[in-house]
């Protein structure tokens, strides 16, 4: 354990750089889930064929093939971006085809009875969008969400391997010098784990504000 | 008496299944009209065309003098825009089988939506509406509450509440007591008995329970098979029917 406090600046700063390669591509994934998955409900080609493109082509590759793709096979073509835009982009846009699926199911799910309520009081769609659908939709995707959220945050892990110096990054290198195996990487999980324990509580937070008038006691 | 729903012709499938066959049916403005029949004999669909729920293939639905669905252009006949079924709508107002409140609004929120995003008036008037429509139909102490909150019978209240908050000119009631346990239909059924003393609502009421037909209606219609087989005044249809098929079917309700 010696190992592991010597060099515990080294392995915050691996912290640091997984929590915001996490959050970030977090935001990015839920962004793309929601605008791919309601481009592929529209009633547009033109929006719907892109989306299903998209969703199809980052689902259906390796991230890590997407990463290297990103950050070696583009630089070729003129357009280089630094580790950290390449991991967050990449794992942004992978999780983002997963999300959408997500955010599709979530207002299928929505009862058609409800649509109805809408047109009978003659909201016009967007509004019964907005107003009735979206609100009751969340309240569905905010656990899958949490659930995406964990997984881009152990997909950060890709990132050690596009020079970027994550958490995992710090514990190979600690693990090179000193060939310490076992301390070194049973405080990377429990890193890991305490992150994703972060992540559950802050989902079930916004899940209970959104439950509101459906378990809680009403006011 | 000034017609303000006309049906001419009507036809509506599902699939193979014809739904309204060639139907014609007039309401006169202010007429409280009960529809009765068996499952699949077209009356809840009727009131789904006349909210824009479903569509027609073919003839005329007339509501208020305009065209519903079609329109007529010299010989042709064109389907309507979106603007103008929204246009349509405002004439209409319906209260549907399984209230379909929205579950993430209060009570208050539920019957202020129409007003506050329909009809544009401020979130307070908009509320102060749906204030006093809920105490009209008994639920004043409810206002905060969720549906998941409220029986039933305050749930449907509610949905008729909201309906109203519009202020439509017919008032569609898709057999709003049947999801109801028995001892809760009666308060709803006062809401709807208060309701149809404004003589100026239209009333169309699909229901299977023939006390609200006989507490409600002016005239009552008896549909089979996307047909209207026989009409008339409750007493009439509902106790001396003259069709055979109305007589086996009431035979039937009133045994259950």
């Amino acid at each position: 354990m010696q190992v592991v406090w010597d060099y515990r600046m080294l392995l915050l700063q691996g912290v640091w750089i997984t929590i915001q390669v996490t959050v970030t591509a977090t935001m990015l994934a839920i962004v793309l889930s929601l605008l791919a998955g309601l481009a592929r409900q529209s009633n547009v080609w033109l929006l719907r064929t892109p989306a299903t493109v998209y969703v199809e082509l980052f689902r259906g590759t390796s991230l890590l093939a997407q990463l290297f793709w990103m950050f070696f096979v583009l630089p070729a073509f003129g357009v280089s971006m630094t580790p950290l835009l390449c991991g967050v982009l990449a794992i942004g846009l992978c999780n983002g085809a997963y999300g959408s699926e997500i955010v599709r199911g979530a207002l299928r799910s929505v009862a058609r009875e409800q649509r109805e309520a809408a047109i009978a009081l003659n909201f016009n769609r967007f509004q019964a969008f907005r107003i009735v659908v979206l609100p009751q939709a969340a309240r569905i995707m905010t656990p899958l969400f949490g659930n995406l959220a964990i997984e881009v945050m152990k997909a950060s892990s890709l990132v050690s391997l596009i020079t970027l110096p994550d958490l995992t990054f710090q514990a190979r290198n600690i693990n090179l010098v000193h060939v310490v195996t076992a301390p070194v990487l049973i405080v990377v999980l429990l890193i890991y784990f305490a992150i994703a324990l972060v992540i559950s509580g802050g989902t079930r937070g916004v899940e209970h504000a959104l439950a509101k008038g459906r378990d809680r006691l009403a006011a | 008496m000034t017609p303000i729903i006309k049906f001419e012709g009507v036809t509506k499938r599902f699939g193979q299944t014809v739904v309204l066959n060639n139907f014609d049916f007039i309401v006169a403005q202010g007429e409280k009209v009960v529809l009765i029949g068996p499952s699949g004999s077209g009356k809840s669909t009727l009131l789904r065309v006349l909210m824009t729920l479903e569509r027609i293939d073919s003839g005329m639905v007339m509501v208020d003098g305009e065209a519903l669905w079609f329109v007529r252009k010299g010989v042709d006949v064109e389907p309507v825009t979106e603007s103008h079924l929204r246009h349509m709508r405002a004439k209409v107002g319906m209260v549907f089988q399984q209230f379909n409140l929205f579950p993430h609004m209060t009570a208050l929120q539920n019957v202020a939506s129409g007003p506050r995003y329909v009809m544009k008036k401020s979130k307070a008037e908009a509320e102060a509406l749906a204030e006093s429509l809920l105490r009209k139909v008994g639920l004043g102490d409810k206002l905060a509450s969720y549906p998941a909150r409220l029986s039933g019978g305050q749930q449907q209240r509610v949905a008729i509440a909201r309906a109203l908050a519009l202020e439509p000119k017919v008032m569609l009631f898709d057999e709003v007591t049947s999801a109801l346990d028995p001892e809760l239909v009666g308060e709803v059924l006062d809401v709807m008995r208060a309701l149809s003393s404004e003589r100026a609502l239209t009333m169309l009421i699909v229901t299977h329970q023939m006390g609200v037909a006989r507490a409600l209606a002016d005239r009552v219609c008896f549909f089979e098979k996307g047909m209207m087989v026989e009409e008339g005044p409750p007493e009439q249809v509902i106790d001396d029917p003259v069709n055979p098929r109305t007589q086996s079917f009431l035979r039937a309700v009133k045994l259950t």
